[in-house]
């Protein structure tokens, strides 16, 4: 394969990385909460617009739509009645909360839909291959990158020009203070919560494609996600946009490669650069 | 001496009931003699989650990659039979044990550096890493299928392995349990413990104190990483195989909440929590595995919202409410 076909097909897996972990990294970053159910939003996202779209005859947009809106609404319910109770509790509690969470819903899955793999069906005009004068790609890999990049510099603008994003960055550096300044935290953090959700919901769905959906999801790709969020760093949009595009390529070039064991470059990659930053690439030591 | 000075200064002599785990572990085998393969999977499981209590319980140490080291036990027991054709079972159980926990030694050094979620991550990262050599050096390890069809030496030299009714492999087990549970107890109830409890409950305050913190939570892991590699040899000697199974976030998440739901950091969370947790997983798992996994995930979101000590937990906070209203 040629660098620039590699290229496109690593971007558009990092892209998924990037839709789905970016909320993981938001919250995990203001509450210090380890969430491992995070995959969990991004599974049932993708089966709400399987269904919506086979049973309701939804057509692909209005489907992500509605998976965005109905995980956001189910998740932040969730944060409210259970998550909010762990704040203050021990990493251990979080831990077998929220992986206790993964196995309800894997098997709640499991017993409404079926255990098989679900297909996303894409639209006409996201299947077949478009032409960018010097490379014919596929179109879907390329509306994910440009899907991807333009969330990115819509999530960048709003973490750095908005007041909603200035608290967010302030309780990320140092909650206590934030709210000695009069930041609702915990509204705060209901609300990016639900967003967060909403988009690893998204990312689920846009992901079926090239990740697969089926009840075991969560649990598959719960390394990859957190190796995304902890090497770009807690509560860092551009961090962990790199981080994503970086593992997307190297996991797209791995296979094509190595295609027996290439993952094993990864843990190590994730293992060194974690030793030698704990905090991650772009994270921020202190706290 | 006071009462309360008295209670802490004799607490780690041993008590008339803590003989009767044990009598009950020799009552199975006169009792139910059909059911020791199942029996000695517990005390596999037993030991495993012991080991896990060591770094989890006492020192404090949340780490999703223990499997890693059960793992590296069975591997090592399982390439050293097959490829070297050593397969003295004891031998075997200090092999698996010197290996683990050099890994552990090494791992820990590095890992121990940080804490919270790299930590976890690392954690998770060395077991995956672990799995994948495993899966990938197929000539050594047997690749996805692994190494079936392993036999072993009889023990000492006297007692051979039964494959169908486990009554040699039960006693085995159980003795070899006794005695890593002597030495886990030991350990627990030394200064080198009480350190760990410092260490788990105030990391600040031991380092002001002048106590050496890494060296000990390194210790500790190692030592951890060699019993959990005892464990992964005697599952790998009772059932005459080893596959990629051994070394999953499966078997990690697995034997935490095992751990759990017996009640972490008192010795005998891991008696109760493996023997409570594989009784109904043998009832519903094979019959039910959605709803088994349904249940599981419910009791661990329940566990961790209003029980967090475990079964033992609820004992103790029934026993002292009896108490007092006795009073």
């Amino acid at each position: 394969m040629d660098p620039v076909s590699i290229l496109l097909g690593g971007f558009a897996s990092g892209m998924v990385l990037f839709i789905v972990s970016v909320g993981l990294s938001v919250t995990m970053g203001l509450m210090g909460f380890v969430n491992l159910a995070h995959g969990g939003f991004a599974m049932l996202g993708g089966y709400v617009i399987v269904l919506a779209m086979k049973h309701w005859g939804l057509s692909f947009l209005p489907a992500l739509a509605l998976a965005f809106v109905a995980v956001a609404l189910f998740s932040v319910v969730l944060e409210r009645l259970l998550y909010a109770r762990l704040y203050r509790a021990a990493e251990l509690d979080q831990v077998l909360f929220t992986i206790g969470l993964v196995f309800v819903m894997t098997a709640a899955v499991t017993l409404g839909v079926g255990p098989e793999t679900q297909v996303v069906q894409l639209p006409d005009w996201l299947r077949g291959q478009t032409d960018l004068g010097f490379i014919k790609y596929r179109t879907y890999s390329l509306a994910l990158i440009v899907a991807g990049t333009a969330l990115m510099i819509a999530l960048w603008l709003g973490f750095e020009s908005t007041r909603f994003g200035a608290r967010i960055r302030a309780a990320v550096d140092n909650r206590r203070m934030a709210q000695s300044l009069g930041v609702d935290v915990g509204r705060l953090f209901a609300v990016t919560f639900a967003i967060g959700s909403g988009l690893a919901a998204v990312g689920g769905g846009l992901g079926a494609e090239i990740l697969g959906l089926d009840p075991n999801y969560p649990l598959r790709y719960l390394v990859y996600f957190l190796i995304v969020v902890s090497v770009g760093g807690l509560g860092r949009v551009t961090g962990v946009f790199v981080a994503a595009l970086l593992i997307g390529v190297l996991d797209f070039v791995l296979k094509i490669y190595f295609p027996k064991g290439g993952t094993v470059f990864i843990y190590v990659l994730a293992l060194l650069l974690l030793l030698w930053r704990p905090h991650g690439l772009f994270g921020k030591r202190g706290s | 001496m006071t009462g309360a000075a008295r209670q802490l200064a004799g607490r780690h002599h041993f008590r008339w009931w803590e003989l009767l785990p044990w009598i009950a572990g020799i009552a199975v085998f006169f009792a139910f003699p059909n059911y020791l393969a199942f029996g000695t999977q517990v005390l596999i499981t037993i030991l495993f989650a012991l080991s896990l209590d060591l770094v989890l319980g006492y020192a404090g140490i949340v780490t999703l990659g223990h499997a890693a080291f059960f793992g590296a036990g069975a591997y090592t027991v399982g390439m050293l039979a097959m490829h070297l054709g050593w397969n003295d079972p004891i031998f075997g159980l200090l092999a698996a044990a010197l290996v683990a926990g050099a890994i552990g030694l090494a791992s820990g050094l590095v890992l121990l550096r940080t804490h919270g979620l790299a930590l976890l991550m690392l954690t998770l990262c060395t077991m995956a890493l672990l799995e994948q050599a495993a899966n990938m050096g197929a000539a050594w390890t047997g690749g996805f299928d692994g190494m079936p069809g392993l036999s072993f030496a009889k023990i000492l030299g006297l007692f051979g392995f039964d494959a169908l009714y486990f009554r040699s492999q039960y006693l085995y087990a159980l003795v070899v349990l006794f005695l890593c549970f002597v030495i886990v107890r030991t350990l627990v109830y030394s200064s080198f413990g009480q350190s760990l409890t410092g260490i788990r409950e105030n990391l600040l305050r031991m380092h002001a104190v002048g106590a050496p913190v890494r060296a000990r939570q390194v210790l500790v892991y190692s030592i951890s990483a060699a019993l959990a590699g005892v464990a992964g040899a005697l599952f790998t000697q009772a059932n005459g195989y080893a596959n990629l199974a051994v070394l999953g976030l499966e078997r990690s998440a697995g034997v935490m909440i095992v751990l759990i739901l017996g009640g972490y950091g008192r010795l005998y969370g891991a008696f109760v929590g493996a023997i409570t947790y594989m009784l109904i997983e043998d009832v519903l798992a094979k019959a039910y595995p959605t709803a088994w996994q349904l249940g599981l995930g419910l009791t661990l979101v329940a566990v961790a919202l209003f029980a967090r000590n475990g079964v033992i937990g609820i004992v103790d906070s029934l026993r002292r409410r009896f108490t007092e209203s006795v009073r």
